[in-house]
């Protein structure tokens, strides 16, 4: 599906663009679902991360 | 050569002596023409006292958020409205961690926790999960659990945890500006009671937080007089949410500057580069740093950000003909 809300930042994609965001999460993990917009909850690793949404379950 | 230069080339790399906080002021602003040679002679200091292996370590958070203090830097701050959440690690995921850094060449594991300091939740958690990494993976162990209490660091050093790490993070004029919870002074008693128990000493700092280049020279300095087995250099990642979220990334030529600087001021500790080079350096000046003063890398992801893949700098020591130094080597 089209993602709805900035996993960085959290706001609604439709409001504005989010370049800063988009390059900042090259470096960093989604840390809102884009789904509903619900902080994740984010356990980094040291060759990957987990991330999961209370209402939509693990993000990929 | 420039007079702090020839200075520092008879007092470091000669007699093994790191420089005064005024030389390292001068070194600090060393205007860009020269930050070459202050590169290279680092790098110098760094082979004759530590040699050409680089220490290679990963690092996990087991308990992520929430944390009661309010370090201006911290995304893991429950005082300011970050988007971290708080989350435990489970032991089975904390070996695994393990398993994976020790894959990548590393010799070096270390725990962390977002806390004051551990409560008996925490030391249970990190009691079963040293004895699990130990049962099933070939790497050292250090910890990083905030400010410790006498019996806390006893229990950590019978564990087999062999370095702590404990940041005081800027200089100790400046640390009031940054932590209002605590105090550098309990910091620095946690490390006394670290090198008292014969625990590795590892204990570094942020760069960027908008300390001024004297209180860079200073932190240096202190770094020095507390003269630790290992100094993990970070550069601020200014983290949404926090006090310092809109602060400018350090400068590339100050960064490089101030890891020169800090190799002149510790000619025989492990420096190495932590969290926000990859923002700060890119990766021309990652090259630059290797080439300048640090022999230690974190490598893979950071706590709540990620680094570039392990690959990624293992093959750039390969490339610079430096050794990743071998677990033998460190016990």
């Amino acid at each position: 599906m089209t993602p709805a809300y900035c996993g960085r930042c959290g706001d609604p994609l439709y409001a504005r663009p989010h370049p800063a965001c988009e390059a900042a999460l090259a470096l960093e993990p989604p840390r809102y679902c884009s789904e509903c917009g619900r902080r994740l909850v984010v356990q980094v690793l040291p060759a990957g991360y987990r991330a999961a949404c209370p209402t939509h379950g693990p993000v990929h | 050569m420039h007079d702090v230069l020839s200075r520092a080339r008879t007092q470091v790399l000669a007699d093994g002596i790191g420089l005064s906080e005024p030389d390292l002021l001068e070194v600090l602003t060393l205007p860009d023409e020269v930050l070459p040679d202050a590169l290279q002679l680092a790098h110098e200091v760094r082979l004759r006292w530590c040699g050409p292996a680089v220490e290679v370590e990963g690092i996990v958070s087991l308990k992520t958020g929430g944390c009661p203090e309010d370090c201006h830097f911290c995304s893991q701050s429950g005082v300011f409205s970050s988007p971290v959440r708080a989350v435990w690690l489970d032991i089975p995921s904390l070996v695994e961690a393990a398993r994976q850094t020790a894959a990548s060449g590393a010799t070096e594991f270390c725990i962390v926790a977002a806390v004051r300091g551990p409560d008996e939740r925490l030391m249970a958690q990190v009691r079963e999960g040293v004895a699990a990494i130990r049962a099933a993976v070939d790497i050292n162990i250090a910890a990083s659990l905030g400010l410790l209490t006498q019996s806390q660091v006893d229990e950590l050093a019978a564990l087999g945890v062999h370095r702590y790490n404990h940041n005081l993070e800027t200089a100790r004029s400046y640390f009031p500006s940054i932590v209002t919870t605590h105090t550098w002074e309990e910091r620095w008693d946690t490390l006394r009671m670290v090198r008292d128990a014969d625990l590795e000493v590892c204990c570094g700092g942020i760069l960027g937080m908008g300390e001024s280049v004297a209180q860079r020279a200073e932190f240096a300095a202190q770094l020095s007089e507390l003269d630790p087995d290992e100094v993990p250099l970070n550069f601020l990642n200014p983290r949404p949410g926090t006090p310092l979220s809109d602060r400018s990334v350090l400068p590339a030529k100050d960064a490089l500057r101030a890891i020169a600087a800090f190799r002149l001021a510790l000619p025989r500790t492990i420096l190495r580069y932590a969290g926000g080079r990859e923002l700060t350096l890119g990766d021309l000046g990652t090259r630059d740093g290797l080439l300048g003063g640090i022999n230690a890398i974190i490598v893979g992801n950071y706590l709540t950000t990620l680094g570039r893949p392990a690959g990624e700098d293992l093959a750039l020591l390969d490339e610079l003909a430096m050794p990743i130094r071998a677990l033998s080597a460190t016990l």
